[in-house]
């Protein structure tokens, strides 16, 4: 799970990690008035979306009176935000951050992941903040340094001091920027969290050690215990389809293509994603209908990939293990009926009484084409999207 | 001979009396030799009581003392599966197989680093666990689409390994065992660690290999394949098609910060010698063409 920017410095506050004052805006006025409350002289007025890229994409202003602000905010506010996280769509942007501006002397990076190899929580830093990460990462990967934290003893003086001074911190600065990764670290592991990114951390000219932004992530298996997390969750931010999906126990996500795709399994629905596209063309959707597939289920997840109005054809792809192949079957000619399909449909079932579902389908006598394997399937859905749009 | 388990091996449910737990006890216990494999329950607040037949004992310490079960399977919930793995190392138990799907990261964090030099080997969690065909099955995988034979099977996703022993089958290939490691970012054995037991297995003549977007322990794998494995292995990654930073479905499955590609999976498999297919239907049929 995600949140906003002022979310995620909230959070870090009660940890001790410092950042710039700031106030959250739902609109214009909030805005002025943030901007007045928080006093001073510069002003940085910042879009809340949970995408990436925000400052390159004209979401982040800095502004030097009142005026500027408001003009800022007027601008913002309401604006279609396209980033390279958000897709040639954007983001429409429904809160602001308005921060106190300030006076950067430097710009470094800090984040924390969970690494699957040493299965720790590493801590990652560069010199070169402000940059994306996986840029430096690329080109100049001497610039980042980590350091896996024992889950026992946590974070050591040492290893903070150390990493601090590796990326630039100057020596008076250093125990605050120990302070500081504590904080975040402490932050990380109590919320449970699975990704967490300062850039930049900044050094203000007077030495004070600062994120200026921060991106956190949440691990969703751990939301359980979290109700004050779950409470930040923003569903403007998050694709209605899947949300939905979410709703009736099933993994979906929206893509690009025109097939629409429904599976039992993750794996297994990402194979069949590739199959389509191994035949030419490009799947519209994951979704994972889970172990326990039922007839709701099968009937919520047509449902859910027909209000894609680009989607042209359906391939269900079916491996029944404890959940016979008859039962899924039945589910197919449930939904179909029920959502009166009038796109093609392909149906691909292995494993339990394969032959009884095959031959359910038939009786059913609707235009529902089966197929052997998933390769069968893939090319008789693709062949069947294909004449069906010449037709039209 | 055969990897992990076989038809001597003895094991305790951990959460027998939870409805997952109770249902595939029941289907485990009726495939092949389950009857005299299954043989202890673990539950605190039902110690003393019987699960159609099988004694429940209050932990696995005792579970083993009273009946000599040396592996676990588990199936409660989330939030007390960490605690569940960590009372069967605490036990000695040789194998742990966690089947529960959702467990909070952190928990595994904290569970491996307990694990660290003990003898407790652990197949996921968020797996369908483990099946020697014809001997014993432990986990919620489908028993009659298996059938005894000489490949090895090795898959972080449960249907797609399902599918791979299902094209197996159609070519008249029996399995020596199956494996399903799980989705999980941090979890137990990985791929490297069940080819190692597929190489020194007198029973397995050559190995599917299949992987999915995330981390890089099919790489790693591949690495030591090229290095030291004496049997062939093919190969699948699913996620071609799979957008960055979007978790497709697994916890694991995610691209981050342009790593964990399908593509560059596929290219290092390759380079190690290993046959690929970027056609998921073939699994098996590549098997064949290498053996």
């Amino acid at each position: 799970m995600n949140v906003h920017e002022y979310q995620g410095k909230e959070i870090l506050r009660k940890y001790g990690v410092a950042t710039p004052r700031g106030v959250p805006c739902f609109s214009v006025i909030e805005a002025d008035s943030a901007a007045r409350e928080l006093g001073g002289k510069v002003w940085v007025v910042k879009a809340q979306i949970h995408a990436g890229g925000r400052g390159k994409g004209g979401g982040v202003k800095v502004a030097k009176s009142l005026d500027e602000v408001h003009e800022h905010a007027s601008k913002i506010l309401g604006m279609t935000l396209v980033t390279h996280q958000t897709g040639p769509e954007g983001r429409l942007v429904k809160r602001l951050l308005v921060e106190e501006g300030a006076d950067i002397a430097k710009e470094l990076y800090v984040g924390m992941v969970v690494d699957r190899a040493t299965q720790r929580v590493t801590l990652m830093a560069s010199s070169e903040g402000g940059m994306e990460i996986e840029e430096v990462a690329a080109h100049t990967p001497e610039k980042i340094h980590k350091v896996a934290i024992d889950p026992v003893s946590g974070l050591t003086d040492p290893q903070a001091d150390e990493i601090a001074r590796k990326i630039g911190v100057p020596d008076g600065s250093v125990p605050q920027a120990r302070n500081f990764m504590h904080g975040l670290y402490r932050a990380f592991v109590e919320c449970d969290a699975s990704l967490a990114e300062i850039n930049p951390l900044i050094i203000t000219g007077d030495g004070r050690v600062l994120a200026l932004d921060a991106k956190l992530n949440f691990d969703s298996n751990a939301l359980f215990r979290h109700p004050e997390i779950v409470a930040l969750r923003d569903l403007d931010e998050e694709d209605p389809a899947e949300v939905e999906a979410s709703k009736f126990d099933l993994s979906y996500i929206s893509l690009n293509g025109n097939i629409g795709c429904l599976v039992n399994g993750a794996g297994l629905a990402m194979a069949t994603m590739d199959t389509i596209k191994l035949f030419g063309a490009e799947p519209a959707n994951f979704l994972d209908v889970g172990g326990g597939a039922t007839a709701q289920k099968v009937t919520e997840a047509f449902k859910l990939m027909l209000k894609n109005p680009a989607v042209k054809g359906i391939l269900v792809n079916i491996f029944g293990g404890i959940m016979r192949c008859d039962t899924i079957a039945e589910g197919v000619i449930a939904a179909a009926k029920e959502v009166k399909l009038a796109v093609p449909l392909v149906v691909r079932m292995k494993g339990t009484n394969e032959e009884l579902g095959r031959q359910k389908l038939r009786e059913s006598e609707l235009p529902i084409i089966s197929a052997d394997n998933m390769a069968d399937a893939a090319q008789k859905i693709v062949a069947a999207v294909a004449g069906h749009q010449g037709y039209l | 001979m055969s990897i992990l388990i076989d038809r001597n091996t003895r094991v305790m449910t951990q959460g027998i009396t939870g409805k997952t737990g109770a249902f595939h006890t029941r289907l485990c216990r009726d495939y092949a030799n389950g009857r005299a494999c299954f043989v202890a329950g673990v539950n605190p607040g039902k110690a003393g009581e019987t699960f159609e037949g099988i004694p429940i004992f209050g932990n696995a310490r005792e579970a083993k003392e009273k009946t000599g079960a040396t592996v676990s399977v588990i199936y409660v919930p989330p939030p007390l599966a960490a605690g569940a793995i960590d009372e069967a190392v605490d036990a000695e138990l040789d194998l742990v197989i966690c089947i529960t799907e959702g467990v909070p990261v952190r928990d595994m964090i904290a569970t491996r680093n307990r694990m660290r030099g003990k003898k407790t080997l652990l197949v996921g969690p968020n797996c369908p666990g483990v099946i020697t065909p014809d001997e014993i099955k432990i986990g919620i995988m489908p028993g009659h689409i298996h059938k005894k034979g000489r490949i090895g099977v090795v898959s972080r996703s449960g249907t797609l390994t399902y599918e791979a022993v299902g094209q197996l089958m159609e070519l008249g290939l029996g399995q020596s065992t199956c494996v399903g490691i799980g989705g999980d970012p941090v979890n137990g054995l990985k791929h490297i660690d069940i080819m190692r037991m597929f190489n020194d297995d007198p029973q397995t003549d050559a190995v599917i290999m299949v992987g999915e977007i995330g981390g890089d322990d099919e790489e790693t794998c591949a690495r030591w394949i090229k290095q030291h494995m004496r049997k062939p292995v093919v190969g699948f990654i699913a996620g071609v098609t799979a957008p960055p930073g979007k978790r497709m479905g697994h916890a694991g499955a995610i691209i981050s910060g342009g790593k964990g590609t399908a593509t560059e999976k596929l290219a290092v498999m390759e380079e190690c010698g290993i046959k690929v297919t970027k056609n998921p239907a073939e699994m098996a049929s590549l098997l064949q063409s290498v053996l």
